[in-house]
C-alpha cells in the first residue's frame, strides 16, 4: 500500500495546502488547527481543534482535510475533534501573523487579551495592517466571524478586521 | 445500576445542550433586527457560539446514547441532529429563562447578563469535572462565556445608566425575567445523582458568586437589586412555559415536514 511508505513529514506538507475557507490566506498549519497526525495500522488519522465552538468553517476544513489526503493515497482517513486543550491564538505561527498582515487582517496580540474581564478595559493598542498605524478604535467585540473584531483606523480613516486574541 | 446513572448522564448532558441551543435560537431572532450593525453581529456571533456548544453536548449525548441501547432492527441512530430536531416539548430540558421571548434590546441583553453569568461559573466549576469530555467542552466553552459576560455587562451598564427611558426598559426586563433566575440554582434528580460521582456540581454553590456578580454590575448600572420574589421553576425536568413550543415549531419545522432533508 502506498499509504505505508508515507511519513508523517509528507502528509503535513500535504495539510499546508489545506487552507481555511474563511482566511484563504491561512493553511490549518498555520492556525494551529491540527493538532497531531497518527498513522495507524489500517487507516490515518488527524486530531483537529475547532477555534470557537461554534466555528462554521470546521466541517468544510474536515472534507478538504479528507479530500487532499485522500490524493496521497490514504482510503481510511479519520478525523477526531479534540476540545482540550482549548485553542489559542498563541499556537498560530509567526508566518501566520505576516501573512494575515499582508491581508488586510490585523494579526492577533501575544496577550491573552480575553482573561482581562474588566469592563469597557482599555483595549490594546492594535496596529492598522494598511498604514501601520498604532491610532485605532474598536468599533465591535465581534466581527464577520468568531474569530475577528472589527476595527478603524484614526490615521488612514480605513476600516479593518482584528483576529482576536483567544 | 450503571444503566441509571448513564441515564442520568444523559439527562444532564441534554440539559446543558438545550440550554445553548434555546437561547443561541433566541438570539438568532435578532439576526437582521439588531438595534444597529455592530450589534446585530454580536448577538448572532453569540448565537454561534451557543449553537457550537449545544453541538458539543449534542455530540457528545447521541454517542452515549448509542452506546447505552440495545441495537434493534430498524432503530435508527441518535445524533446531534435528531436530538435537535426531533425531540418533543417535555423532552427538552432548558431552564425556563433561555426559552423566554425576546422582548426589546433591553430584555435580550438582560437575560444574556444573567445566562452568561451562571455559565460563566457553571464552566469553572465543570471544567473540573472527572468526566473528561464535559471538562473539555466546558473549558472550551469558557472562553467564548467571558466574552458574553462582558459584553452583556456593559450593556446592562449602558442601558441602566443611560437615559430614563433606558432604564426603565431595564427595570421592566428585570420585572418580567427574574423569576426564572431561581431554577437556574436548583438541583434536578439528574444533577443530584451525579454531585456525588464528580461529574456535576451542586447548582445552589453557583448562587453566591452570581448574585455577587450581579449585584456588582446592577449598583454600577444603577438599577435596584430585585426582592425576593416567587421562583418558577419546571424546565429543567420539561415542564416549560408555552413559550417553548413555539421555538420547537419553528426551529424543527422542516425536519418535521422532509424528514431526513439536508442542505
Amino acid at each position: 500500500m502506498i499509504s505505508h511508505q508515507i511519513d508523517k513529514e509528507t502528509i503535513y506538507s500535504y495539510l499546508e495546502e489545506v487552507k481555511d475557507p474563511e482566511v484563504p490566506v491561512l493553511n490549518v498549519i498555520d492556525m494551529g488547527i491540527v493538532r497531531d497526525v497518527v498513522l495507524r495500522d489500517d487507516y490515518l488519522e488527524i486530531v483537529i481543534t475547532p477555534t470557537y465552538s461554534g466555528c462554521p468553517a470546521m466541517d468544510v476544513i474536515s472534507m478538504n482535510i479528507r479530500i487532499m489526503l485522500s490524493t496521497l493515497g490514504f482510503k481510511k482517513i479519520k478525523i477526531t475533534q479534540a476540545l482540550s486543550p482549548a485553542w489559542t491564538t498563541d499556537w498560530m505561527s509567526e508566518e501566520a501573523k505576516r501573512k494575515l498582515k499582508n491581508y488586510g487582517i490585523a494579526p492577533p496580540n501575544p496577550k491573552q487579551q480575553v482573561c482581562n474581564d474588566k469592563l469597557f478595559a482599555a483595549d490594546e493598542a492594535v496596529q492598522c495592517p494598511q498604514c501601520d498605524s498604532w491610532h485605532t478604535h474598536r468599533v465591535s467585540e465581534f466581527g464577520s466571524t468568531p474569530c475577528k473584531a472589527l476595527y478603524a483606523c484614526d490615521d488612514c480613516k480605513e476600516p479593518f478586521d482584528y483576529f482576536k486574541c483567544h | 445500576m450503571k444503566n441509571e446513572s448513564a441515564n442520568q448522564l444523559i439527562n444532564y448532558i441534554l440539559h446543558l445542550a438545550d440550554n445553548a441551543l434555546i437561547l443561541g435560537h433566541r438570539n438568532s431572532e435578532w439576526c437582521g433586527h439588531g438595534p444597529v450593525l455592530e450589534q446585530d453581529i454580536a448577538i448572532t456571533n453569540i448565537s454561534l457560539d451557543l449553537i457550537g456548544q449545544a453541538r458539543n453536548f449534542y455530540q457528545y449525548a447521541a454517542k452515549l446514547i448509542n452506546e447505552s441501547s440495545p441495537d434493534l432492527p430498524g432503530k435508527a441512530e441518535a445524533s446531534e441532529d435528531s436530538l435537535a430536531f426531533l425531540r418533543d416539548n417535555r423532552e427538552f430540558k432548558n431552564c425556563l429563562l433561555v426559552e423566554q421571548p425576546n422582548g426589546d434590546w433591553a430584555k435580550t441583553i438582560l437575560r444574556q447578563f444573567l445566562f452568561s453569568g451562571y455559565q460563566f461559573y457553571l464552566y469553572q466549576e465543570l471544567q473540573h469535572s472527572i468526566n473528561q469530555q464535559l471538562a473539555a467542552i466546558a473549558e472550551k466553552s469558557l472562553k467564548e462565556v467571558t466574552y458574553h459576560l462582558r459584553w452583556s455587562s456593559e450593556w446592562v451598564i449602558r442601558l441602566g445608566d443611560g437615559t430614563a427611558e433606558s432604564q426603565r426598559r431595564m427595570i421592566n426586563a428585570i420585572d418580567e425575567l427574574w423569576m426564572y433566575t431561581g431554577e437556574l440554582f436548583s438541583n434536578t434528580e439528574y444533577e443530584l445523582s451525579l454531585i456525588d460521582l464528580g461529574i456535576a456540581f451542586d447548582s445552589g454553590g453557583l448562587q453566591p458568586p452570581w448574585e455577587e456578580k450581579i449585584k456588582e454590575i446592577f449598583a454600577e448600572a444603577t438599577l435596584p437589586y430585585p426582592e425576593k420574589v416567587f421562583t418558577q421553576t419546571g424546565g429543567k425536568d420539561g415542564t416549560h412555559t408555552e413559550h417553548l413550543g413555539y421555538i420547537l415549531a419553528d426551529l424543527q419545522f422542516m425536519q418535521r415536514a422532509y424528514p431526513g432533508s439536508e442542505w
